[in-house]
């Protein structure tokens, strides 16, 4: 196969996630080099997957990308992290959330915060805690069609929402 | 409030204790990074945004037990030298340094906690410790980091924990590291593969003073690199464990060059005494480079045990700014080499000659120098 920039014999192939498509990459020694392909830290293969890249490179990739979108707290870009590779606020994590966790490949041991929790937030954090290791398991026993375990999950899930939310049982 | 001169009068703590592994390891530092919830980012935010952050956190970072009678001055109000001086005291960084309007810094009266404020985040916090000390200077920081909580709103997620500017720093917002001295693994050629295994396992090295700069002095700074995915535990866990076997084999290559070729480790640290007994001209690199030597001469019973704390001290003395502050003008380089080997002179004045003809003192008053 050939490198998808410069045509060469490529060696290096690419197989991403991008915005729920597959994408695959071809390239040769020197161009990964160049892309920073190599990079341990997963930056610059960020940066190329969010578009940098020129030519025929994942030519939809900008588009699933980086479509505009702005933060609405403080008005950072993609374009502009692609620039300053630093975020605008921290309201800049949810907006860009699909594009951080392409990002983030690579660049740390886990994905997830596993960490010290501010005091006011710990009961908050345990909750969401909970409700994401019930939800896995659910559509474990809906795949193994054990419907009974499942059943039972879904009531504890409901418990946990209506105890967090007792406004919207109204 | 503490004025700069009171300040910077005496050596920070961390310069001065004892700590363990002393000989090896110099300091144990922490950062964490921490941001308001709904402000922008330093490097993003407009001046007055900049300017309502820095007024948000000020107090509550000035009300912190810790911080009573502390120094707290925002940058502008500092000369070039004054800034330059924090910075190679570690106190702040250079970022930090050149940042405009808006940047402040609040060091605790030991200087053995400084925060800085509006740097590449809202808030970078960090503690020093002499010697080993990872997990002290971590509940130090992490006690100011609760209290903090209670009176600032911070920026947090729950799957992508402390929310950062820079991506690389989410989660625990932890940056642990230690500063080592490393004399023994570069005179035997056995560095490379050393810091080689230590980047394997996801730990960064690093030269004296920071990213991109190279190692000056055998010294060498091992941090963590990734902040995401593992607790505050595990990530200083590791370092500690990884550090320990770093330490050991610096020792152990200690030992084997004072056993393989003790004439060779006499005659290095001979010269580097002659050197910088008699020099009347000396740059820092060279002051540096022989200073390291001492510092091993003062380990291995060479000379005084003490000599570790004299070279220690004078690894900050002679750095550009404190020169500069040293003698209360601007210096040019060639008054600043002059300058720099009167003070070396001055403070190893009473050091006698390196006992070459002994092989190792130490050993015999302390049969297991190993503390590992």
């Amino acid at each position: 196969m050939d490198c998808d920039i410069c045509g060469k014999h490529a060696k290096v192939h690419l197989t991403q996630l991008v915005g729920g498509q597959i994408k695959k990459i071809a390239l040769c020694d020197d161009c990964a080099k160049e892309k920073g392909v190599t990079d341990p830290t997963g930056f610059a293969l960020a940066e190329m997957l969010l578009g940098k890249t020129p030519g025929k490179v994942v030519p939809s990739a900008p588009t699933v990308a980086g479509s505009g979108r702005r933060c609405p707290n403080c008005g950072f870009t993609l374009e502009d992290l692609r620039r300053i590779r630093r975020f605008g606020c921290a309201d800049c994590y949810d907006t860009f959330r699909e594009d951080v966790n392409q990002m983030l490949r690579g660049m740390h041991k886990g994905f997830k915060h596993c960490g010290k929790v501010p005091a006011g937030m710990m009961e908050l954090h345990e909750r969401t805690q909970r409700l994401e290791e019930l939800r896995g398991k659910l559509d474990q026993a809906i795949t193994s069609e054990n419907y009974e375990e499942a059943a039972g999950l879904r009531d504890e899930i409901r418990q946990i929402e209506v105890r967090a939310t007792p406004e919207s049982n109204d | 409030m503490m004025r700069f001169t009171t300040l910077i009068k005496n050596p920070a703590d961390w310069m001065t204790g004892e700590g363990a592994d002393n000989a090896i390891v110099l300091t144990s530092r922490i950062r964490l990074a921490r941001n308001l919830r709904g402000e922008a980012f330093p490097g993003w935010a407009k001046k007055e945004q900049r300017r309502h952050a820095l007024e948000i956190m000020r107090p509550a970072v000035e009300a912190l037990p810790c911080m009573k009678d502390a120094f707290s001055q925002e940058l502008d109000d500092l000369n070039s030298v004054q800034k330059q001086v924090l910075v190679e005291r570690h106190l702040i960084s250079r970022e930090h340094a050149a940042r405009g309007e808006g940047s402040a810094a609040v060091i605790e009266r030991r200087q053995s906690i400084a925060l800085m404020l509006n740097e590449e985040d809202h808030l970078r916090m960090q503690a020093i410790r002499p010697g080993m000390s990872l997990r002290g200077a971590f509940e130090a920081l992490s006690a100011i980091d609760d209290d903090l909580e209670n009176s600032l709103e911070l920026a947090f997620d729950h799957e992508l924990g402390y929310l950062t500017t820079c991506p690389t720093n989410l989660g625990t917002g932890l940056r642990a590291s230690a500063m080592l001295h490393l004399p023994a693994l570069v005179l035997s050629d056995q560095i490379g593969q050393v810091l080689q295994a230590v980047n394997k396992i996801g730990l960064a090295v690093r030269g004296l003073y920071g990213e991109g700069t190279e190692s000056l002095g055998n010294l060498f700074q091992i941090s963590n690199q990734s902040t995401l995915g593992e607790s505050e535990e595990t990530i200083l866990r590791r370092l500690e464990r990884v550090i320990a076997q770093v330490a050991t084999h610096e020792r152990n290559a200690r030992d084997k060059l004072l056993e393989d070729d003790p004439a060779m480790v006499s005659d290095k640290i001979g010269r580097a005494y002659g050197v910088l007994r008699h020099a009347w001209i000396i740059d820092s690199k060279e002051a540096l480079t022989h200073l390291s030597l001492l510092r091993l001469g003062g380990d291995l019973g060479f000379l005084p045990q003490d000599t570790v704390k004299t070279c220690d001290a004078l690894l900050m003395d002679i750095q550009p700014a404190h020169l500069q502050l040293h003698s209360g003008r601007k210096l040019s380089p060639e008054e600043r080499d002059s300058i720099r080997a009167e003070i070396v002179r001055g403070r190893l004045q009473s050091l006698e000659a390196p006992d070459i003809r002994s092989t190792r003192k130490k050993d015999e008053s302390d049969p297991d120098p190993e503390i590992l």
